[in-house]
């Protein structure tokens, strides 16, 4: 019987043979993933469950990155129970201060997420890791302890929906292209309750970067996962850090999917998400003569490596615009280093960016670049929702970080080509 | 259960941060939270929702974050129940999780309004506007849900059944 990767993720996971859409099975863990705004409270509902130990102290990752380095006394306390906590209880995958990064720039870099898992995550864009061929889902607090206690979760299996890509890719156009492409032509419940799936000749030549840029913004679409066949690429990303056995799970051919788009990429350019959704896109060349307070470069969707690389090849030798807020924030301590050993931090601080320690800071309207009244920013991260970045009355438009450095220099949403 | 309250209705799409938004988010305490509820789409909200009151919003409830202590805010609030077209993934399984009752019902979306006062089966799923006199027919839980509400949410059901080691 023919199943969609997913499907068979499942069923391994479930101890069946078979299963299909609509059926709720219990399926047990590779990874339980949790970070400082959501681990507070599932710490409390674990000690209810009145369990002493978690069930695999290697299976359990707990990153307090959302409002650390602590932004207040409030946050002082949050991540004060989680390390506690994790020391207690021995997690073997809790990151300190100075070890720690955005969870999910930092779980992959880690060798923690593998082909053929299911992980479960109390963060929304643990849908990342469908990258790597797993079955990655954001679930909340209680979820997460009850996995932490037992190792399981309850699922319902989702139908697919498959999107091909074809053609050539444009000149500064990458993941976050085709994914905000994506969600403007699908919308933000577009793949509700589904799992995404991404295949065709431009996804197979994307980095794992840019692959992961995409599979995180599933959620922005509704979808449980967004998931990307492993291939050589996510082997040779993986060879010398999994920490664990895996093994990949491919759909077949005659799989059944509820849905199927096919999108010929060389009709898209850089996308800008409009407020106060992710799905308002338009194309660069359509988006008119909008000022700009701030840009931001950074966080789980654009922190990697390759984003700042971009940033800095558009910025090199330049000045962003006199009036502009420019903030980078790397998505790791690793990301943060070998951009410093590249000559990219130099290149970006020359160019008049402040550059942060990793954090979720301004992405959540946090910390480290909150927005007033009335103020926009261009940002590299994946919501646009009224007050996410500050104010509620502050706007917030989403692009690639090539936009973004472009529009730090014009001081407007602008595309690269009108600075290079 | 029989639960009745005044409507509270929102639109398409309501995310979690309006429900809860994440400058509030250093804490975890239902009340504490509970008096920023809703704040950056309605400041009426917090302060006049009266315990047993209802929401009622279109399509995509809760989407957005995994953030629980949205459905928490929402409860914590008073509010009895929530009635939508379509729930946000992440934001269905932690209402659930955290036994805050939730009903999809498009009909009954349609035709209620703002302030109506509803009364309704949980069990059975039927939906009554004791302003209009109309009634509504909603989709009931899959067994395997009603058997985790059943338990008083996911902790108690884990307690019950997976319990290991
Ligand atoms: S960077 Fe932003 S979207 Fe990503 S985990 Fe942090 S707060 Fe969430």
């Amino acid at each position: 019987m023919s199943m969609t990767m997913v499907e068979k993720i499942i069923a391994a996971h479930s101890g069946k043979e078979k299963v299909k859409p609509g059926d709720l099975v219990a399926v047990d863990l590779d990874l339980v993933l949790g970070n400082d705004v959501t681990t507070p409270m599932a710490v409390n509902e674990f000690k209810k469950i009145g369990f002493n130990d978690v069930y695999d102290k290697n299976r359990i990752a707990i990153v307090p990155d959302h409002f650390a380095p602590n932004k207040d006394i409030k946050s002082a306390e949050q991540c004060k129970i989680i390390r506690e906590f994790s020391y207690e209880k021995e997690i073997k995958n809790y990151f300190e201060i100075g070890e720690m990064g955005i969870e999910h720039c930092l779980l992959p870099e880690k060798g923690l997420v593998l082909p053929g898992d299911i992980i479960i995550g109390a963060d929304s864009h643990t849908c990342t890791y469908g990258a790597f061929g797993a079955l990655a889902t954001g679930i909340g607090s209680t979820d997460m302890a009850v996995g932490m206690a037992t190792g399981k979760a309850w699922m319902k299996v989702p139908e697919t929906i498959k999107f091909t890509y074809t053609g050539k890719l444009n000149k500064w156009v990458g993941g976050k292209d085709l994914i905000l492409y994506t969600i403007g032509d699908i919308g933000v419940d577009g793949a509700l309750y589904k799992a995404m799936e991404f295949t065709g000749e431009v996804v197979d030549n994307l980095s794992m970067a840019g692959r992961m840029t995409m599979s995180n913004m599933a959620i922005e679409a509704g979808g449980k996962c967004g998931l990307i066949e492993p291939d050589e690429t996510t082997f040779e990303y993986i060879k010398d850090i999994a920490q664990r056995d895996y093994k990949v799970y491919k759909s077949d051919k005659d799989a059944k999917y509820i849905k199927c788009y096919e999108y010929n990429v060389s009709k898209i350019e850089p996308q800008v998400a409009f407020p106060h959704l992710p799905e308002n896109t338009r194309g660069i060349s359509e988006v008119g003569d909008i000022k700009i307070d701030q840009v931001v470069i950074g966080s789980c969707t654009n922190g990697r490596l390759e984003d700042l690389r971009l940033a800095a090849e558009i910025l090199k030798g330049k000045k962003k615009a006199k009036h502009i807020r420019l903030i980078v924030f790397p998505g790791t301590q690793k990301i943060y280093l070998d951009a410093v050993k590249e000559g990219i931090i130099e290149t970006l601080i020359e160019a008049g960016a402040a550059v942060s320690t990793p954090t979720c800071g301004p992405c959540l309207g946090g910390h480290m670049g909150v927005l007033a009244k009335g103020e926009r920013a261009v940002s590299t991260t994946n919501r646009n929702f009224v007050g996410r970045m500050g104010h509620p009355e502050s706007e917030v438009y989403l692009t690639n970080p090539a936009v973004a450095a472009a529009s730090a220099i014009m001081g407007k949403i602008a595309g690269p080509e009108e600075v290079m | 259960m029989i639960l009745t309250g005044k409507v509270w209705k929102y639109g398409d799409d309501v995310d979690t941060d309006v429900i809860i938004p994440a400058r509030y988010l250093n804490t975890s305490d239902p009340k504490e939270l509970a008096k920023y509820c809703m704040e950056d789409i309605d400041k009426t909200f917090a302060t006049n929702v009266k315990s047993g009151d209802i929401i009622v919003a279109e399509d995509n409830f809760g989407c957005g974050s995994s953030r629980e202590h949205a459905p928490i805010a929402i409860k914590a609030s008073g509010v009895s129940l929530i009635i939508a077209n379509s729930f946000a993934r992440i934001f269905y399984r932690n209402s659930i999780n955290v036994g805050l009752p939730i009903l999809e019902c498009a009909e009954a979306v349609e035709d209620i309004e703002a302030f109506d006062e509803l009364e309704v089966n949980i069990e059975t799923g039927v939906i009554k506007n004791l302003t209009k006199n109309n009634e509504y027919q909603a989709n009931g839980f899959p067994e395997f849900m009603k058997e985790i509400i059943d338990a008083g949410g996911l902790v108690n059901y884990a307690r019950e059944n997976w319990g290991g080691k």
